[in-house]
């Protein structure tokens, strides 16, 4: 039966080229704006680590003074060094990392090349195996290396790659403006999308190339980037004593394996801000958070506006496409009231009217999805030829290639269902009278 | 007008389907159009510098945390490598430019020494420059005049104890500002810790961006203030016409011989960061005309889909009320009536949408109000595109000849 419909479906569709060829190109538009953009959200909402990030916690903490305090207003997004550190060591989670981002000076071995700058972070050992960072060769460095300020650093594959071939990295010598380090590890190509533990970078920055323990950047004056907000008196801090500074620049994350353990870490950043209000080095009253991963990044907005303003156009767009297509297959369809009205008299239910109805539309769906993907293929292709930080990240997946076919083929079939009813109402003597 | 509506209850779904088609895109459209004009509008904003004829470079040579002295005569030592160059006018050394979105420094001023909040004014930001600043960059002063030579003073606002240097110019935003309706020249600014410092207003400019226009500052809410060196280490070149883009591919070498231990991290001619800057502005006002356009065709083509059918069906009529005495111009004027009543009542509908749409993307996006201006502008679009669509049917309608009428189809 279903051969039989085909063939209708196809004998219709081939009478008015022109109309089919407007609906599937109106299928196709709505289909290919959409699928752009829902394809750079999609990637942009991405969880960067999947299999871990419902036990990755990012706490909040309130140190300010009471100088324009307004009860229930969010506490500062970013720690200050003592606040870090004391929450690293009083090692109340799984694991725990504190961390900031820098800007090193990288000087080539033997005066190969001019120096350059590279993207670094300074952090606590935890990061490695708390992010399942994939190391290439080497490892990363132990909490006793953080205790010491060890000089040792890792770097990424591509810095390697650079500096002395990535095979033989492990063990040379690293120059990062006046001071030395051993590279103990090289870091493979490692990007997650966004940057979650550092947005202040930028949400869509790239990995850092240089990582080099949090306590040694720190004490030889490796300069630190990103954003800091200060509070008090003091005027902008001095930059080589950052450990004292009524400033927050450095992040937390931690590792929480369990409810029972999540539940203990609340009440632990309550009696620590209490703690500290006693102790008088705070002065609000206990303000605290604890964000997992994915709620993290939805808390600091990490789609941009512009970039939900442009996926809500395109379902405006996909909405009228919808509306066009739907008055187009009713005009069709009650076209041929007629010869529905034969096939109805010679004894095909309105069941079979119908299916017949709709394999013709899906048809139209399919060349519509197919169309669709083309344009979202080419729109994709603009998109990452825009200077914006996403756009390298803005690929067609599988799962997003299935999706669109699928969206397009429902989309027309249930713009088909209300003609297909409306055609499938006709009555044969009526019609076959007026013949 | 009676039988056009009569005829159209009979069809009720698709009339239906079509309004609110064109009701969506009325809706649609009119946001599309007026986020344009908002973006164009930033975008022929002008600079208030000298946009053609400057290049900007940065370098790590300067800046970082060594002793300020050498610093002074490292830059000093730069600066004349640089006036050296053939085609290079003048160059001074800049925290920020405007709309190169770095270097920006905001902070609070206040009209009163140790002012209350009333008093003062926040998020204003803060250009400095050498000497000769003015000239270069090419600000035009619309009252008052240009730093004097002794003017020039080390200072450096990152440590609030400085005293400012005595003389500030400001632009005519800031201005109305501070004082309104006031004469400004002359006028003490005070700022730094608990506003202990102060300055004086010697020049007005008309047009001076910030170094990015946001919501917090606005778009020029600014003052420029005579250094004699600056932590924001840009270096600034105006050239003469014509020996810019040499000036700017040489620049690194006059720069690398002075110094060749540095990293020069930035180098561009200053129309390009201008370019830089509106590139999303761009980007976005080109996807909203290729959305609206698409628009546009797709409502046309569903009109001229429909019409088609309603003539091809009513062919029998038409014959019949041809017979009876109907001219080309009563058929044309018919289908063209229908399509204006159906127009009509998508632009209705569609001019609610466009409100309803334009409040949500105040809420969500904080977009301004849509002037009603915008609303005319779109019928009067949706009503030409319609009449166009209708045309090629309707005149195949008003070819139909009477005969039809006594065939049998």
């Amino acid at each position: 039966m279903f051969g039989y419909y085909l063939d209708l479906a196809l004998r219709s569709l081939k009478r008015n080229k022109v109309l089919t060829a407007l609906m599937v190109l109106a299928i196709g538009l709505g289909i290919g704006a959409s699928m752009t953009m829902i394809t750079v959200l999609h990637v942009m909402t991405a969880d960067p680590l999947p299999d871990k990030s419902v036990r990755l916690f990012y706490p909040q903490i309130d140190p300010q003074d009471m100088e324009g305090y307004t009860p229930g207003r969010e506490p500062m997004d970013q720690f200050s060094w003592i606040d870090a550190m004391n929450l690293l060591h009083a090692r109340k989670g799984s694991h725990q990392v504190a961390t900031t981002g820098g800007r090193v000076t990288v000087r080539p071995p033997q005066g190969k090349s001019r120096a350059f700058f590279a993207d670094a972070r300074y952090t606590s050992s935890d990061f490695f195996s708390m992010f399942d960072v994939p190391f290439l060769y080497g490892s990363g460095w132990t909490a006793d290396d953080d205790d010491r300020q060890a000089r040792v650093a890792v770097i990424s594959r591509t810095l390697a790659d650079k500096l002395y071939g990535a095979d033989h990295a492990v063990g040379q010598a690293l120059r990062l403006g006046k001071d030395v380090f051993r590279v103990i590890g090289v870091v493979d190509h490692w990007d997650p999308v966004p940057h979650f533990y550092d947005l202040t970078q930028g949400s869509y920055h790239k990995t850092e190339d240089v990582f080099l323990p949090l306590e040694t950047a720190i004490a030889l004056g490796q300069g630190t980037s990103g954003n800091m907000n200060c509070w008090g008196h003091g005027g902008f801090p001095d930059p080589r004593n950052m450990k004292n500074a009524n400033c927050v620049w450095m992040q937390f994350w931690v590792q929480l394996d369990t409810p029972t353990q999540v539940q203990a870490y609340r009440e632990f950043l309550v009696h620590y801000s209490e703690q500290q209000k006693t102790l008088g080095r705070f002065q609000r009253p206990p303000n605290t958070r604890l964000h997992d991963l994915m709620g993290w990044l939805d808390y600091n907005h990490v789609v941009p506006g512009s970039v939900q303003l442009q996926a809500l156009l395109a379902l405006g767009f996909m909405l009228v496409c919808l509306v066009n297509t739907v008055a187009l297959l009713l005009v069709k369809f009650l076209r041929r009231s007629s010869e529905l009205g034969v096939r109805r008299a010679m004894g095909a239910s309105k069941q079979s009217i119908f299916a017949q109805l709709l394999t013709e539309a899906s048809l139209i769906g399919i060349a519509g999805g197919i169309a669709g993907l083309l344009l979202a293929f080419g729109g994709l292709w603009i998109v990452r030829h825009q200077p914006v930080e996403y756009a390298p990240y803005a690929h067609l997946d599988m799962a997003m290639l299935g999706a669109t076919l699928v969206l397009a083929l429902c989309a027309t079939v249930l713009a088909a269902m209300f003609p297909a009813w409306r055609a499938c109402r006709v009555q044969p003597a009526r019609v076959l009278k007026i013949q | 007008m009676h039988p056009i509506v009569s005829a159209l209850k009979h069809h009720k779904t698709v009339v239906i389907l079509v309004v609110l088609e064109i009701a969506l895109t009325c809706a649609i459209v009119s946001n599309g159009i007026f986020i344009i004009g908002n973006h164009l509008a930033t975008m022929r904003m002008q600079t208030g510098v000298a946009d053609n004829e400057l290049i900007w470079a940065e370098s790590s040579g300067i800046g970082d945390a060594s002793a300020s002295a050498s610093q002074a005569s490292r830059a000093a030592a730069d600066l004349a490598a640089l006036r050296g160059m053939p085609g290079v006018k003048s160059a001074v050394i800049t925290n920020s430019l405007p709309l190169s979105s770095t270097g920006s420094w905001g902070t609070c001023i206040a009209r009163k020494a140790g002012g209350a909040d009333a008093d003062s004014v926040c998020t204003v930001i803060m250009y400095a420059g050498t000497t000769g600043v003015v000239n270069t960059l090419g600000i035009r002063l619309s009252q008052g005049r240009d730093f004097l030579s002794q003017e020039y003073q080390d200072y450096d606002p990152f440590q609030g104890s400085r005293a400012p240097p005595p003389s500030v110019i400001i632009t005519r935003s800031l201005a109305e500002k501070m004082w309104p309706g006031e004469d400004p020249l002359g006028k003490p600014i005070f700022l730094g810790d608990r506003n202990s410092g102060v300055t004086h207003v010697v020049g007005v400019t008309d047009h001076l961006l910030n170094p990015s226009i946001n919501k917090q500052s606005g778009a020029d809410l600014n003052m420029l203030l005579p250094v004699t060196l600056t932590t924001g280490n840009m270096y600034v070149l105006r050239t003469q016409p014509g020996v810019r883009d040499a000036t700017l591919r040489n620049l690194p070498k006059v720069l690398d011989r002075v110094d060749d231990q540095r990293i020069i991290t930035e180098n561009h001619s200053y129309s390009d960061t201008v370019s830089d800057y509106f590139h999303d502005d761009r980007a976005l006002i080109w996807l909203l005309l290729v959305v609206i356009g698409c628009l546009l065709a797709l409502t046309a083509l569903g009109v001229i889909g429909l019409s088609s059918f309603w003539v091809q069906q009513r062919m029998h009529q038409i014959g019949i009320r041809r017979a009876i005495g109907a001219t080309r111009r009563d058929i044309l004027r018919y289908f063209q009536t229908e399509n204006f009543l159906i127009v009509s009542a998508g632009i209705a509908l569609g001019l609610g949408l466009a409100v309803a749409l334009n409040l949500m993307l105040m809420k969500q996006y904080e977009l301004p109000r849509l002037p009603l201006a915008y609303l005319p502008a779109a019928a009067i679009v949706l009503w030409l595109l319609g009449q166009l669509a209708v045309l090629g049917p309707a005149l195949r309608a008003a070819a139909v000849p009477p005969v039809v009428a006594t065939r049998s189809v």
